[in-house]
């Protein structure tokens, strides 16, 4: 920790590279299963990816994606007792799966920081903020309470709670939403983590709070450099905040490469399927959303083959019965950097002529007219950046 | 918080009163007559009943009386027992019918003896019953667990009289193990004599009234490990220690509190069987014996004073609520 203590604001330049060549992140052919009294929950299969520091990784899916029960990994945070994880987690070259709980502490929380959903429920009601963020602190750093009570002023400052002098003695139930997520933003960074999980850090707040929250978030990493995992089933937040994007379903990885490719060029219908979801709030107001059919995988028993077949209205056009007996291999796909897990051959057709006319019908007059297939893509980027993250509505919260 | 308390004291003796004209009420138009008790069945002619009714004050309305005996409640009454005057300050619960003497001073002669057993009973049970419970919750679904509530369920499924009564006749007389029951002061006979005299009635009411813990903090402290705070406490890097015993169990005292200021207050109005069987002469026995004599002024103060404890440990249940959830403000 205190090499990066001192950490000069806004300059990346200060902060020193990872020691190896590896990125500071590497999740290699993670697998997570929870044996219960029903069954294996097959929450997460064989799931690489890699993450530089200063760079966001969006990931996406339904509830029961593996998004959320992945990142737990990196935390350790799973009950070791009840889950048989495989494959590895490299955090700054450090091998995290199987690390013994002691020394998984030192990381959990010091360079490794996760900030959850909902600030209400996860910030203790019993204890005021300033006191729950010190003791993160603490937790790390040898310092005394008034040591760590300056920090949590400090932090507090930080992200913007006014008057952090007198608010660091109030308790979560005086704050209001979004200053609760502020609260917890402002201790998951008290220790400079290089890598900070945020899962869902948005849903439980209004748009306008949204908006500050990722704001917030940006700016903290230009200041901190670090690495931010972004979890969130609105494709809002991920066009606004992520370098690359992760697709997950079923425990697996779907779709995966950097943001504008994917939101731009969606080689996978799942994928399509999201895309489709989300709401236009410039569309006619008697437009429907058009939702992915069907329930998301059962993880005790997934389907055989592609997990997206039983939903997909695509899979006729494979040869044969190939969706259902067997399962596609993550690869590249028209486009270098692009990964899709995805037996359809020609899925840029059939996006431009089946998809996208449905998601922005007024798009395709543009694609037709100057020929620039698909490159305004879903009205994700350029000036409806705002009105897409405020507006979007995840397909599990309708 | 203090007008919040004077409101909640005024409130209680509000019910002590009710509480007070229930049981004269009880006493005058129920199918007992005191006087009955008092006359010797052989020769107990309906001049000799009248005689000791008028003694015992009886003979006059049932309002006088009650308002007599609140005003000795306040300020205090002397009695008049054939030629000697019994002085009654105040707080005058009366004089008792059989014994003669001034009933606040005989119950409180016999508290110490229910308070002992009381604070012992509950240290023990509070400290078994709380700790297995974590214990149990920390460890859900293994054998320590299963053991922990099996047990807890046994105990709990034995009538108290029956354990109680069983523990003293085989530890106490027919083994030996442990030394004869009995009260004896704290100050005047020694701590030593005082703890050995009460240790098996602690111990029984310690083992029983644990299982009821163990399995109520046992509980509400699986509810509280999978909170999300926990989660989050767990996030920061805390030793399990801390997250369990800060994080999980502060949320997790909340009910136990609650279910502890009633039961302890129960304890101290008189453990009946407790004292019965160890023979410990406490309040329960007291107010037993005070029924059986229907010995209206002792009756009417035992159930006055176990009035009183419910209303203060109720009060005392509320002002720790607010101390530890900063959310409940007492208002």
């Amino acid at each position: 920790m205190t090499e990066t203590s001192h950490r000069p604001s806004g300059d990346p330049a200060a902060v020193p590279s990872p020691s190896a060549n590896e990125p500071y992140l590497v999740v290699d052919e993670l697998t997570v299963r929870f044996p219960t009294a029903d069954g294996l929950v097959q929450a997460v299969t064989d799931l690489s990816y890699t993450l530089e520091q200063g760079k966001t990784l969006g990931i996406v899916g339904e509830s029961g994606s593996g998004k959320s029960v992945s990142s737990m990994a990196i935390m350790g945070l799973h009950d070791y007792k009840r889950t048989r994880m495989s494959g590895s987690i490299r955090v700054g070259g450090q091998e995290v799966v199987g690390l013994s709980s002691e020394k998984m502490r030192t990381i959990r929380g010091g360079d490794v920081a996760m900030i959850f959903q909902d600030p209400l429920t996860s910030l203790h009601p019993f204890y005021s903020v300033g006191s729950q963020i010190a003791e993160a602190y603490t937790a790390h750093n040898k310092a005394s309470k008034s040591q760590a009570r300056a920090k949590a002023i400090e932090m507090l400052d930080r992200v913007g709670i006014p008057q952090p002098k007198s608010r660091v003695d109030d308790y979560p139930h005086q704050f209001s939403g979004g200053m609760r997520q502020r609260a917890m933003i402002a201790m998951a960074l008290v220790n400079d983590p290089k890598l900070l999980i945020a899962d869902e850090p948005t849903t439980a707040l209004d748009v306008t709070v949204q908006a500050q929250i990722l704001d917030l978030l940006q700016e903290l990493q230009r200041d901190f450099n670090s690495a931010i995992i972004i979890i969130t089933h609105d494709l809002g937040v991920v066009a606004e905040m992520a370098d690359d994007v992760l697709v997950m379903y079923g425990g697996r990885a779907v779709e995966k490469g950097p943001t504008r490719e994917i939101l731009t060029h969606p080689e996978m219908p799942y994928t399509w399927g999201l895309l489709s979801s989300v709401p236009d709030v410039s569309a006619d107001t008697d437009a429907r959303l058009i939702p992915i059919p069907g329930n998301p995988p059962s993880l005790l028993d997934p389907p055989t083959g592609c997990p997206f077949h039983p939903r997909c209205a695509h899979r006729s056009k494979v040869p044969g019965d190939l969706c259902r007996t067997e399962l596609p291999e993550l690869v590249t796909g028209n486009r270098p950097g692009h990964t899709k897990r995805c037996h359809l051959a020609n899925p840029d057709s059939i996006y431009e002529a089946e998809v996208l006319p449905e998601i922005a019908p007024d798009l395709v007059e543009v694609v037709a007219e100057d020929a620039t297939p698909a490159e305004t893509g879903t009205g994700l980027f350029g000036p409806d950046d705002e009105a897409a993250d405020g507006g979007s509505v995840a397909p599990e919260n309708r | 918080m203090f007008g919040y308390i004077l409101r909640r004291l005024i409130s209680g003796v509000l019910v002590l009163l009710v509480v007070s004209v229930a049981v004269f009420a009880l006493f005058f138009y129920g199918p007992a007559d005191p006087a009955i008790a008092y006359c010797p069945e052989t020769r107990c002619t309906p001049q000799r009943l009248d005689n000791i009714r008028t003694s015992l004050g009886l003979d006059r309305p049932a309002a006088e009386q009650y308002g007599e005996y609140m005003k000795g409640i306040v300020a205090g009454n002397d009695f008049q027992a054939g030629a000697i005057t019994i002085k009654c300050p105040a707080p005058c619960l009366g004089v008792s019918f059989k014994l003669r003497v001034n009933v606040t001073d005989y119950l409180m002669e016999r508290f110490p003896a229910t308070l002992s057993i009381a604070v012992g009973g509950a240290v023990l049970f509070l400290l078994i019953g709380v700790s297995s419970g974590i214990y149990a919750a920390r460890r859900r679904g293994t054998l320590a667990d299963r053991a922990i509530v099996g047990a807890s369920l046994v105990i709990f499924a034995v009538p108290y009289y029956l354990f109680a009564l069983l523990a003293y006749l085989l530890l106490i007389s027919q083994w030996g193990i442990f030394p004869e029951s009995g009260y004896f002061p704290l100050f005047t006979d020694g701590p030593v004599a005082w703890a050995k005299g009460l240790l098996l009635a602690w111990l029984v009411i310690g083992l029983t009234s644990a299982t009821q813990y163990a399995r109520f903090s046992r509980g509400s402290m699986i509810e509280s490990l999978n909170e999300d705070y926990v989660r989050t406490a767990r996030s920061k890097g805390l030793s399990e220690r801390r997250v369990t015993m800060r994080h999980a169990l502060r949320a997790a005292v909340v009910p136990v509190v609650t279910i502890f200021g009633l039961e302890f207050a129960t304890l101290l109005a008189g453990t009946v069987f407790t004292e019965r069987i160890f023979d410990i002469q406490g309040i329960g026995l007291t107010a037993l014996n005070a029924i059986n004599t229907r010995d209206l002024p002792v009756i009417s103060a035992t159930v006055l004073i176990a009035a009183a404890f419910i209303v203060i440990a109720n009060l005392f249940v509320d002002i720790i609520y607010s101390v530890i959830d900063p959310r409940v403000r007492l208002t």
